[in-house]
């Protein structure tokens, strides 16, 4: 067993856990934030999303050990109370989600891309999405909420 | 997952000492192949030595008409250098296209020249541009680096520290990409610098990255596209598989190519 010690949105928190152990199953069973979702197992749907350092990264395909000393945002670190993030407001607006599997990775991957490119093209929204794949919206009102947050 | 140990050193000497002392020993750079591997369980190492706290092993600095990037750099770190892009913008949009953002984020150029995987964009740059890797034994070229699919001249406990590029006064790079997982089904990198005139394909080898001599003698006299548009790759030695047919990747090896030497 390890002991690895993180930021988790803001707050310190330390646990127990085996080198195999990945993020996301150090975020979602022993911190209890399952807003982060698992929803493939090869690395290639992104509902896994959550911020390193203030990178977004798929929690799935990085050890718990790897994330020791970092900084760690989940969408559950968005909000503020119970506002929401421009983000979420402007998915919630656009009717950006269905079953909302995908959503949590959406989000956050979309926060990532604005921080990056506070202004990207409808060209830009899609590619930096690439890597959040979703069954239900077709994606159109997903980069809609997308052009709304970079007006916000 | 199988079980495994974990360390993390701060020094390639003792990322070194800690592979030689370890029962099967595996590299843990941006896990972006690593981890999915052993999700799969179709690897099992005892020990898996984790390059992430080794600060060496970090950075890009462009000096004397050569790139270097240290091996532990992510591809969203190569995308973003203002330096490479004026130094060698492909290599940087090269980076751009790897995988999505978040593969981009963790994936690192050392990792990706390591696992030499046959659709992997990296090795065809390091082909075409004559690049050296550099490790913690010795200093490998790029031509005799890649051995097959899979397959590199590194040596069991040996770690990648750099890589580095001439600056070639001419260089592009093309690839049409598996639309689900953005590996190139075939990417063509073209280049004119110090290592001469060249073509390397990936994506499309059985035993991974090639260069193809008829495209290059027929550029070293006239660089534009239509010196080759009417060389014929054969589709022996390609690869076929459920995504595209031996025919149809020499059909796009040509057409990549000649959009890469257009874009210049
Ligand atoms: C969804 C998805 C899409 C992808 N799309 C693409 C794509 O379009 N194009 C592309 O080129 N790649 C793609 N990749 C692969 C990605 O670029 C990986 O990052 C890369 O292949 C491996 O780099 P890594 O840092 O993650 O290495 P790891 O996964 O940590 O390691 C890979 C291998 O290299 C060895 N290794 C790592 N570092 C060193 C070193 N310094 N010295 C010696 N050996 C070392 C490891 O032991 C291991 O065997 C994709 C991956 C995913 C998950
Ligand atoms: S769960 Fe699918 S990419 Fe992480
Ligand atoms: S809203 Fe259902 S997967 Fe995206």
């Amino acid at each position: 067993m390890a002991t690895v010690s993180m930021t988790v949105n803001g707050k310190s928190v330390s646990g127990e856990v085996e080198p195999r152990t990945l993020l996301v199953q150090f975020i979602r069973e022993q911190l209890h934030l399952t807003g982060t979702h698992v929803g493939c197992d090869t690395s290639q749907c992104g509902a896994c999303v959550v911020h390193v350092n203030g990178d977004s990264v798929k929690s799935c395909t990085m050890l718990a050990v790897q994330a020791d000393g970092s900084d760690v945002t989940t969408i559950e670190g968005l909000a503020n109370g119970d506002t929401l993030h421009p983000m979420q407001e402007a998915f919630r607006d656009n009717h950006g989600l269905q079953c909302g599997f995908c959503t949590p990775g959406m989000v956050m991957s979309a926060v990532d891309l604005l921080k990056k490119n506070p202004k990207p093209s409808e060209g830009e929204i899609r590619e930096w999405l690439e890597g959040n794949i979703c069954r239900c919206t077709g994606y159109h009102n997903i980069v809609k909420a997308v052009q709304q947050a970079a007006q916000a | 997952m199988y079980e495994f140990e974990h360390h993390k050193p701060a020094s390639v000497a003792d990322a070194a000492s800690a592979m030689k002392g370890a029962d099967d020993g595996k590299l843990l750079a941006g896990g972006q192949t690593m981890i999915p591997t052993l999700k799969q369980r179709l690897a099992s190492p005892s020990d898996l030595v984790d390059l992430g706290g080794i600060a060496e092993l970090k950075g890009i600095s462009v000096s004397g008409g050569t790139v270097t990037i240290g091996a532990m750099t992510n591809h969203a770190a190569v995308a973003a250098s203002a330096d490479i892009k004026s130094a060698l913008p492909a290599l940087a949009e090269l980076a751009d296209h790897i995988g999505d953002a978040q593969v981009r984020n963790r994936g690192t150029i050392g990792g990706s020249v390591a696992n030499n995987d046959p659709a992997a964009d990296y090795p065809a740059a390091c082909l075409a541009l004559g690049a050296t890797i550099h490790t913690s034994q010795r200093d490998i070229a790029a031509d005799d680096f890649f051995t097959g699919l899979f397959e590199t001249a590194l040596e069991e406990d040996e770690i990648i520290t750099k890589i580095s590029f001439p600056v070639a006064n001419k260089a592009a790079y093309v690839k049409f990409p598996n639309p689900a997982s953005r590996y190139a089904l075939v990417g063509v990198f073209v280049a004119d610098g110090p290592a001469g005139t060249r073509v390397a394909v990936t994506g499309a080898g059985q035993d991974g990255v090639f260069r193809v001599p008829e495209m290059e003698s027929a550029l070293s006299g006239n660089f534009s596209a239509d010196a080759i548009a009417n060389v014929k790759v054969s589709a022996d030695n390609l690869n076929a598989d459920i995504h595209a047919s031996a025919d149809y990747r020499a059909h796009l090896i040509t057409v990549m190519a000649k959009r890469a030497v257009a874009k210049i």
